[in-house]
């Protein structure tokens, strides 16, 4: 894969698949792992990160799951370049930061995705579309054990995976997904549900993760605790809950249908017409109303706008993707008026 | 009274900090209180909590704070400073102080997840032990008693090797 076909196609988590993904539009795990024989990476010096490098890229180019992936060294990629992996949620934040000695591998579906030398020496993602939590672990378990196979892990068998942070030791494991809520916020029960979620051991972040505000009705829920259960356990846990939030989510649609469809459908008219007709539109914005296009299309109010193209549209309005659709540099404003030009072309037939 | 900030908006919110225990009184219109907010965001950071957490006493001076992992060099007093550890082996160096801490983030001190390649005794004790338990808790619940103390005596006889 090139890094100019990312820009082309459509990462598999959005397309708007697999179980409930009318509520749960991405499921994700990520692992954190790092190597025994180098310190952390905030800790290392360079010889060493050098060496998390090479020996990360002898090991990946043995393994199948990687035949035609994409192998980027950060410190080559423009500003543009690293915002746009950020925006498809293939990196962190974090690993934009400090760009040298840092590298990120990306399977050819934007399925698995691998942060070399982050917090931890290993960051291993996989992203998957709908509510596919197990189906996403048994595949982050077995890209796990082909890399464990052929480096050797910092573990110990009382405190099990060592991590750079105490709060991710054991497991190394975050499970999460990404869960669209319109109509628990606007029944306003969003708070009460968030924080016995926080009861349960889990915790909700906004759509970029760690550090980001919830927007757009869009919430990424994922355990806190890394030590002390099992993978499976942990799974299972997220699992049993995420299902609840689903129910939850549900009875709040029904409900607003039967007790206040004619605010619910004017809300949903309103965020069309004004996607339709704005001419300019920030992302913040953008997203808010895409989320309410989004719930019109589940409930069945909407039957012209496609859930995959609308899925792809939260992605490319996002600012590295306008630039890079323009091929340029742009300013707020002059995003804003992207934004809202490239809205229409996809929302007006 | 007008946004002591911004001088322009009403001023709305008491807004409220404290720096170096010295505490400020603000009065602050809406916007600015949110632009406040989020700076105060910036400040925190897990590796501030986790500073907090670890019982570190003031200064480098402590013994405890001395404790210096042989691998990396790391001291407890590092530790304190940015909430991340130096290498896997800090682990163990910083162990006494280390568990104390974990039992608080994790309420437990036991890795009872996957276990890595080459320890696959770990792993295979570990799952006929949870077998056997699940083996045992049917046999209770069947009121089998007697078939459930041979499972019990099998469940401590792997629990000592």
């Amino acid at each position: 894969m090139r890094f100019d076909d990312l820009w082309t196609q459509t990462g598999e988590w959005l397309k708007g698949i697999g179980p409930n993904s009318d509520i749960v539009m991405s499921s994700r795990i990520r692992l954190a792992r790092n190597f025994a024989k180098y310190p952390f990476p905030h800790w290392a010096k360079p010889a060493q990160l050098e060496g998390v490098l090479s020996d990360f890229e002898k090991a990946y180019k043995e393994i199948n799951y990687f035949n035609s992936a994409l192998y980027l060294r950060m410190k080559e990629l423009s500003g543009t370049d690293k915002q746009m992996l950020l925006e498809r949620h293939l990196i962190s934040r974090e690993h934009i930061t400090n760009p040298e000695y840092k590298s990120v591998l990306i399977g050819d579906r934007e399925i698995i995705s691998i942060m070399v030398n982050e917090e931890d020496h290993l960051r291993i993602q996989v992203l998957q579309s709908g509510f596919n939590i197990q189906d996403t672990w048994k595949l982050t378990n077995k890209i796990d054990d082909e890399i464990d196979k052929r480096l050797d892990y910092a573990y110990s068998a009382d405190l099990g995976y060592y991590t750079c942070c105490p709060t991710n030791v054991g497991t190394g494991l975050r499970a999460s997904c990404m869960v669209h809520l319109p109509c628990l916020v606007m029944t306003k029960q969003i708070n009460q549900l968030l924080n016995a979620i926080t009861k349960m051991g889990l915790t909700a972040r906004g759509f970029f993760g760690e550090g980001t505000e919830a927007s757009g009705n869009f919430f990424q829920i994922s355990n806190q605790v890394t030590l002390g259960h099992s993978e499976e356990e942990i799974i299972d846990n997220l699992e049993r809950i995420i299902r609840q939030v689903i129910d939850y989510e549900n009875a709040a649609r029904k409900s607003l249908l039967a007790n206040q469809r004619q605010l619910l459908e004017d809300k949903i008219s309103r965020a069309v017409g004004t996607l339709k007709s704005a001419h300019l539109m920030t992302s913040e914005e953008a997203l808010v109303l895409l989320s309410e296009v989004r719930l019109g299309i589940d409930l069945g109010m909407i039957k012209d706008i496609d859930i995959n193209m609308l899925n792809e549209l939260i992605i490319q309005i996002q600012p590295a993707h306008l630039q890079k659709l323009e091929g340029k540099h742009l300013s707020a404003e002059e995003r804003d008026v992207k934004r809202a030009e490239l809205i229409q072309s996809k929302l007006v037939r | 009274m007008l946004c002591q900030l911004c001088q322009k908006r009403e001023a709305t919110i008491e807004f409220t900090e404290i720096i170096n225990d010295e505490v400020i009184q603000l009065h602050l219109c809406e916007q600015c209180a949110h632009e406040k907010g989020i700076e105060m965001e910036q400040h925190f950071s897990i590796a501030d909590l986790l500073a907090g957490m670890g019982d570190l006493t003031e200064g480098a001076q402590t013994k405890e704070a001395a404790a210096k992992c042989p691998a990396c060099g790391m001291t407890w007093y590092d530790f304190g400073k940015i909430g991340r550890l130096g290498c896997g082996e800090c682990y163990k160096a910083f162990s006494q102080n280390l568990l104390p801490l974990l039992k608080r983030i994790h309420g437990s001190t036991r890795h009872t997840g996957k276990a890595k390649a080459g320890t696959a005794d770990a792993t295979t004790k570990k799952s006929e032990l949870q077998e056997l338990r699940q083996k045992l808790q049917r046999a209770i619940e069947a009121e089998e008693f007697e078939e459930a103390a041979k499972i019990r005596d099998k469940i401590r006889q792997i629990e000592k090797k």
